[in-house]
């Protein structure tokens, strides 16, 4: 309490993430933040008022315990921060980096009330960095096991919570991964100035310490069925984290010119496939000077950050609504208008132009103006009549987000989908079919890595209890 | 990894088979399913047809033609060498059942496609008559195989020097002529205009017809949509709703235009890649 009276007196201010620069990053793929210091977190600590009932807790998906691993932060003692953390937690290096911690611990912090709220994130990232640099730390203790197997389909935030999970509880687990690298969308979709692949790589190769079996290549729904996985290969219980993987495109004219990219086609190249070092890598991508990506999610900012690292010379963002209504971080908005990215707020587009080779030249946007709101409470973008414009371009991304891809639930038996294809489980994950459990986009629809963390975590305690006291 | 056992050269070493050790692969894939394979670390996904399958010995045959960087690896690769990555089998298998008489037309490379699923169709109790075609007698591949998956294969070449003198084209128009309604169906597969000109010749006889879309593709699974193409004026994702199609209602020169998308980009990569091997000789 010391500490917090202190800092209450003296208002230190919210540290400052240090930085690449936005002239130099804007070209090259290196992480943007480059940490804090151990001074640095130590301070910053310092100005967690250590809440009797913290609110930051009740805003994060995952339940961190978020004053105590503060708290051993300020005292100097990281290695009780990192165990405190991994008690809720198996990735911070990740959740950290990407988590929208505006919207959720620090947007719930007490300090944030009059000042900048404690910088959680950073914090979280900071303990995990230093974990990851030791040598020494022990592994969590691994109980005996109990003979059941769990396979976990999809290795993205919710298999790898679900795996760590309940490997931890003595399960045996085996995850499938569809893609040649376990990590999901940590790996294809995250690119590496936000998320380096090295970072996802350890998380992973921590499970693979615990025990769990990781086998790429499998996809679920092809290679083998979930029904298989239960009554042929002996697994007791199915985790489906598959994320949504399916592309949405935008559906006017023009959109299958060349240079005209899904976000996951765009992001699925540069992170997994590594095209952004080609030709050391094989994986070839459009260089576009021009380009345009529609939509203003998270995915959009990391397409627009991609394109300009890519060597473009102009990089727009095309939004059909307006700014306040941006669903991507604050963060990452800020990011991308540092580093030059143009915003083209409430434009729509009607049409894409092609040359006669098939290569994108251009796209023709009509401007919108907001109406009354819609069913998600936002105001309706409406077209302003007789107002459209072209815009040059040689690439375009689509990044307005994805659908339910049906790979798994249409080769499922007896698994039951809403009528967007999505599956229908309930908080716990549990699905119409005995044994089966699903969490994260393929239940949600897109949304964030800490939900599907979230929903992995919840589901990991069912499938605990099923395999403990039946369905 | 997965580890090729046996390596062929076919068409005068401008294609290659490899019998590769994937049992898993082997034992689910159906005709007109594919796989993608990653050779090493820094490699691209490409897709592949798969020309047989035997699940006894646990291996897949792939054939393919060396047409760029990736193939190219591929071609140095011998017995008991190892392809990183290899997932399959993809997309949807030929629906195949008992329909009467079927006509199976194969261009290029695209005649080790079309094996599995002659073979399929015969299998079913159809009659399968098989038009085999290439430049010249030196490039056309898998006759014998053929020979025994069809009940009758007419091969045709672009010079004549070998079986009837023309294109596939003319030799299926004559076959159509012949047989009238007796014909159900017809599959085409090879180079996009060979299958484009399959096409127009089959509608003229109303015979519905199947096409395999060689699209790009990265992923495979239908997430990333890199190979969408336009079927009846809507879009599909070849690797998840195909790769076969209605080849009536196939955009033949859209996907002509897509596949063309990275040619400067391969030139490159294929230019770097002989210059590094023509160091190390």
């Amino acid at each position: 309490m010391a500490e917090a009276k202190k800092a209450k007196k003296e208002k230190i201010p919210r540290t400052k993430m240090p930085e690449q620069a936005p002239e130099v990053r804007r070209r090259n793929f290196e992480e943007v933040p480059l940490g804090l210091t151990p001074e640095m977190a130590q301070r910053e600590a310092g100005r967690c008022l250590q809440c009797k009932k913290p609110a930051c807790v009740t805003g994060c998906p995952v339940e961190v315990p978020i004053p105590e691993f503060i708290g051993h932060i300020r005292d100097g003692n990281f290695e009780k921060a990192i165990l405190a953390l991994w008690t809720k937690n198996s990735f911070p290096a990740v959740c950290g980096r990407v988590c929208p911690q505006e919207n959720q611990c620090e947007g719930k912090c007490i300090v944030g009330k009059k000042d900048d709220p404690v910088a959680i994130g950073y914090l979280e990232r900071f303990v995990a960095d230093w974990a990851r640099a030791q040598s020494d730390i022990s592994l969590p203790p691994i109980p005996e096991k109990t003979g059941k197997k769990v396979a976990v389909v999809g290795t993205g935030p919710g298999g790898l919570t679900v795996a760590g999970d309940l490997i931890l509880k003595g399960h045996d687990v085996t995850m499938f991964e569809a893609f040649h690298k376990p990590g999901g969308v940590l790996v294809y979709g995250i690119p590496e100035f936000r998320l380096p692949k090295e970072i996802v790589a350890h998380e992973v190769a921590f499970l693979s310490q615990l025990g769990v079996k990781v086998e790429c290549n499998v996809v679920v729904g092809r290679m083998i069925t979930v029904d298989e996985l239960l009554q042929e290969q002996g697994f007791d219980a199915v985790y489906i984290g598959v994320g949504a993987g399916l592309p949405r495109f935008l559906g006017v004219p023009g959109e299958n010119a060349i240079g005209v990219y899904s976000a996951n086609e765009y992001l699925t190249r540069s992170n997994l496939m590594k095209a952004y070092l080609f030709p050391e890598y094989d994986t070839p991508l459009v260089k576009g000077k021009k380009v345009v990506v529609f939509g203003g999610g998270n995915v959009a900012m990391d397409s627009l950050r991609t394109a300009m690292r890519m060597g473009a010379d102009e990089v727009k963002c095309i939004y059909r609504r307006s700014r306040s209504e941006l669903p991507a971080r604050a963060e990452e908005i800020h990011h991308a208008e540092e580093e030059g990215i143009e915003f083209f707020f409430l434009h729509s587009p009607l049409r894409f132009f092609e040359d006669d080779k098939g290569f994108l030249t251009g796209v023709e946007v009509q401007e919108m103006e907001l109406g009354e709101p819609d069913e998600s409470g936002r105001r309706r973008p409406v077209p302003i009549k007789g107002s459209t414009k072209t815009m040059e371009c040689d690439m375009a991304i689509i990044a307005v987000g994805a659908a339910a891809n049906p790979l798994v639930t249409s080769t499922t038996q007896g698994l039951e989908t809403n009528q967007w294809g999505y599956i229908v489980a309930d908080e716990a994950g549990k699905t119409k079919k005995p044994g089966v459990w699903a969490g994260g986009d393929i239940v949600t629809g897109a949304a964030t890595v800490i939900l599907a963390a979230g929903a992995g975590r919840q589901a990991a305690n069912s499938i605990h209890q099923y395999l403990t006291w039946g369905w | 990894m997965f580890e090729i056992i046996a390596r062929q050269e076919l068409a005068q070493g401008t294609v290659v088979a490899n019998d590769i050790m994937a049992p898993k692969i082997a034992a689910k894939a159906r005709p007109g399913q594919f796989i993608i394979l990653r050779v090493n670390e820094t490699g691209e996904r490409i897709p592949l047809t798969m020309a047989d399958t035997d699940p006894e010995r646990g291996t897949i045959t792939i054939i393919y033609q060396v047409v760029g960087k990736t193939t190219a690896m591929m071609a140095r690769l011998g017995a008991g060498d190892t392809i990183m990555d290899i997932a399959g089998p993809l997309g949807r298998p030929t629906p195949i059942e008992k329909k009467g008489t079927i006509i199976c037309v194969g261009g290029g490379t695209g005649v080790a496609v079309l094996h599995p699923i002659t073979r399929g169709f015969k299998q079913a109790g159809n009659k399968v008559i098989a038009i085999i075609g290439a430049r010249n007698q030196e490039l056309l591949i898998m006759e014998d195989k053929m020979a025994k998956a069809s009940d009758e294969l007419l091969v045709c070449t672009d010079d004549g020097s070998y079986g009837h003198h023309g294109f596939v084209t003319d030799v299926l128009r004559e076959q159509l002529q012949k047989l009238g309604d007796e014909v159900k169906e017809a599959v085409c597969i090879g180079p996009v205009p060979m299958m484009k000109f399959c096409a127009k010749v089959t509608e003229e006889f109303k015979v519905p017809t199947m096409a395999s879309l060689n699209a790009i593709m990265v992923d495979g699974t239908g997430m990333c949509g890199c190979c969408r193409v336009s079927v009846g004026g809507q879009t599909k994702f070849a690797c998840v709703d195909g790769p076969e199609f209605d080849a009536h209602q196939v955009d033949f020169e859209e996907l002509s235009r897509r596949l063309t998308a990275y040619i400067p980009q391969e030139k490159e990569a294929m230019d770097l890649f002989q210059h590094k091997c023509s160091c190390e000789a």
